[in-house]
């Protein structure tokens, strides 16, 4: 494939569109996007919208409203997002911290607490879950001093299923924050601090507001890959209906016996992810 | 292009070639492909048995066939068995989803159906093992269980599978012959995820398959339970229509209905069918 050149001549670019030539960048067709960067681009879009497409094909839609008012649905759902945002919650309160000392502190084997706090994103989710159960199990190295002192087992409840979720999670906050503030001038706060602000009261009136954006992307991050969490979710919480089944292994578990289900609830869940991060679009498309 | 390499790419050639000749070959000479499951030819070591065979089967399969497998090679050399096991409905999946593989061995026959529906098996799956439930124990059975009601005490985390597998469906059934309201705290997505809660000492007894617990070997302790009779699942075994490699699929399906087969799965746990 040969590009056209690009002609300096004024007239060339006689864009109906824009109305007449244009000085400056020349918009439209014109401005050609390079055929190396165009052709993957697209079927780069075309391999990840492709599968979705083909759910929605092939949906039971005659089926659909009959699958979708059965109460165990919406008791997955209801659950699913409650564990999500709670877990998003969880990370915001963890996790910002952390991102600031990973990014504003300066100690020995920083780099190291880094990969280590990305190890999650790695590692396979049923390993998480394993790993879960042997720290805070009713066996766990932790875990039986929750259960011995304060009576408090974690699996097979509600609350496991939101520390599978976060553990899993809060790594793309920690790690989205921390990229925000690496970007953020820190002079802001040094000038906050000799005008006489705690580093404390810098961060919380000047670094936070700074940041929000990135906060705000990272939370939707986490809570996105909080909500589709499976593996360390059914290792370490189990499934139980309403108290720890969860949306992904409702669906996990209709695939075994009844596809057309499977179907259904994964569109249910696909809706309501894609309006949740519609409605917060306007939130972390803008960049500080 | 140096002559080396045009040399070696020509080698390349001839041999690729000559493999899909042999291919084409073997695939021809493969009898009829409607032909029983069970009813290959007997005499052993027979010259055409040599090459890649691939065997799909059930997860709780695997100690057992992994040791089929290798008296297989030691029978036939010249052969290599290669395995997947898995749930049965995955592996059910990608065979109709036209995955290349020679023999299927399912844990229910409701799976192996999924298979003969699509038309993807040649000839009729015969029953070759049965597998029975047990209840897992903690080592040294500190909960005293003894029966099936005993999991109904309260104050005891008990996992079951899903009813939507295997495992889940034949526990109902026991529990429904019985009589019994059983709320476990799990419903485990398949039956090794079940004893590994036990295993790892999360919960406290599991419902799980025979060979299972003799697989998990003293992590846990099993409790046999009358009412498991009334839930026996079959394992059915059958040559795919579309194996590569048709005749060397029949003998490992002979292997592992022959008597000598038959002790390595009893030695497991299976029952006899």
């Amino acid at each position: 494939m040969t590009e056209p050149d690009r002609s300096d001549k004024p007239g060339a670019a006689a864009d109906t569109l824009a109305g007449g030539p244009r000085r400056g960048r020349v918009r439209g067709r014109r401005s050609a996007v390079p055929v190396p960067l165009l052709v993957p681009a697209l079927v780069g879009l075309a391999f990840l919208l492709l599968p979705l497409l083909a759910l929605l094909v092939r949906a039971p839609w005659r089926g659909l409203p009959g699958q979708l008012t059965s109460p165990e649905v919406w008791q997955a759902l209801r659950l699913s997002l409650f564990c999500a945002t709670s877990a998003t919650a969880v990370s915001l309160v963890l996790g910002v911290p952390l991102a600031w000392l990973l990014a504003r502190t300066e100690f020995p084997g920083r780099g190291f607490v880094r990969a280590l706090v990305t190890l999650p994103l790695v590692l396979p989710p049923v390993v998480g879950g394993v790993a879960l159960l042997l720290a805070l199990g009713r066996n766990g190295v932790v875990g039986q001093w929750l259960d011995s002192w304060f009576g408090i087992t974690l699996p097979f409840t509600t609350a496991g299923v939101v520390v599978a979720e976060t553990f899993v999670a809060m790594p793309f906050l920690v790690i989205s924050v921390e990229g925000t503030l690496r970007a953020a001038d820190p002079r802001y706060e040094e000038a906050a601090m000799t005008l006489g602000a705690s580093r404390f009261t810098a961060f919380r009136r000047v670094t936070l507001p700074l940041i929000a954006p990135g906060v705000a992307a990272g939370a939707v991050l986490a809570w996105a890959r909080a909500l589709g969490e499976f593996g360390a979710t059914i290792t370490f919480a189990g499934n139980f209906p309403g108290r720890t089944q969860t949306m992904p292994l409702a669906v996990y578990l209709a695939l075994q016996s009844d596809p057309a289900a499977a179907i259904a609830l994964s569109l249910v869940l696909l809706a309501v992810s894609i309006a949740v991060l519609a409605g917060l679009r306007d939130r972390w498309m803008t960049t500080s | 292009m140096t002559r080396s390499v045009r040399r070696t790419r020509r080698t390349l050639q001839v041999a690729g070639a000559g493999v899909a000749a042999l291919l084409a070959l073997s695939a021809c000479s493969s009898d009829d492909p409607a032909a029983n499951a069970g009813s290959a030819a007997s005499d052993s070591a027979s010259p055409q048995v040599s090459g890649k065979v691939t065997v799909f089967a059930a997860a709780s399969l695997k100690e057992s066939f992994t040791a089929l497998g290798k008296d297989f090679e030691r029978k036939y050399p010249g052969t290599k068995v290669t395995f997947s096991f898995s749930g049965s409905d995955s592996l059910a999946a990608s065979i109709t989803g036209g995955a290349p593989a020679d023999v299927f061995a399912s844990a229910s026959p409701k799976t192996m159906k999924i298979v003969t529906d699509a038309k993807d098996a040649a000839g009729t799956p015969a029953t070759f093992v049965r597998n029975q439930l047990e209840i897992a124990t903690l080592p040294g059975n500190p909960d005293r269980i003894a029966s099936l009601k005993d999991l109904t005490k309260s104050g005891l985390k008990v996992v079951l599978c899903d009813k939507e597998v295997p495992c889940g469906a034949a526990a109902q059934k026991s529990l429904d012959a019985s009589g019994l309201k059983l709320t476990p705290v799990s419903y485990e997505q398949d039956v090794k995820s079940a004893l590994t809660k036990v295993e790892l000492k999360e919960a406290d007894a599991a419902v799980v398959y025979k060979t299972d617990v003799h697989a998990a070997g003293d992590k846990v302790e099993g409790v046999e339970f009358p009412e498991s009779a009334e839930a026996v699942n079959d394992y059915p075994i059958v040559l795919l229509k579309d194996a590569p490699n048709a005749d060397a699929a029949k003998a490992f399906i002979e292997l592992v209905r022959s008597a000598e087969g038959s002790q390595v799965l009893t030695g497991a746990g299976f029952l006899k069918p």
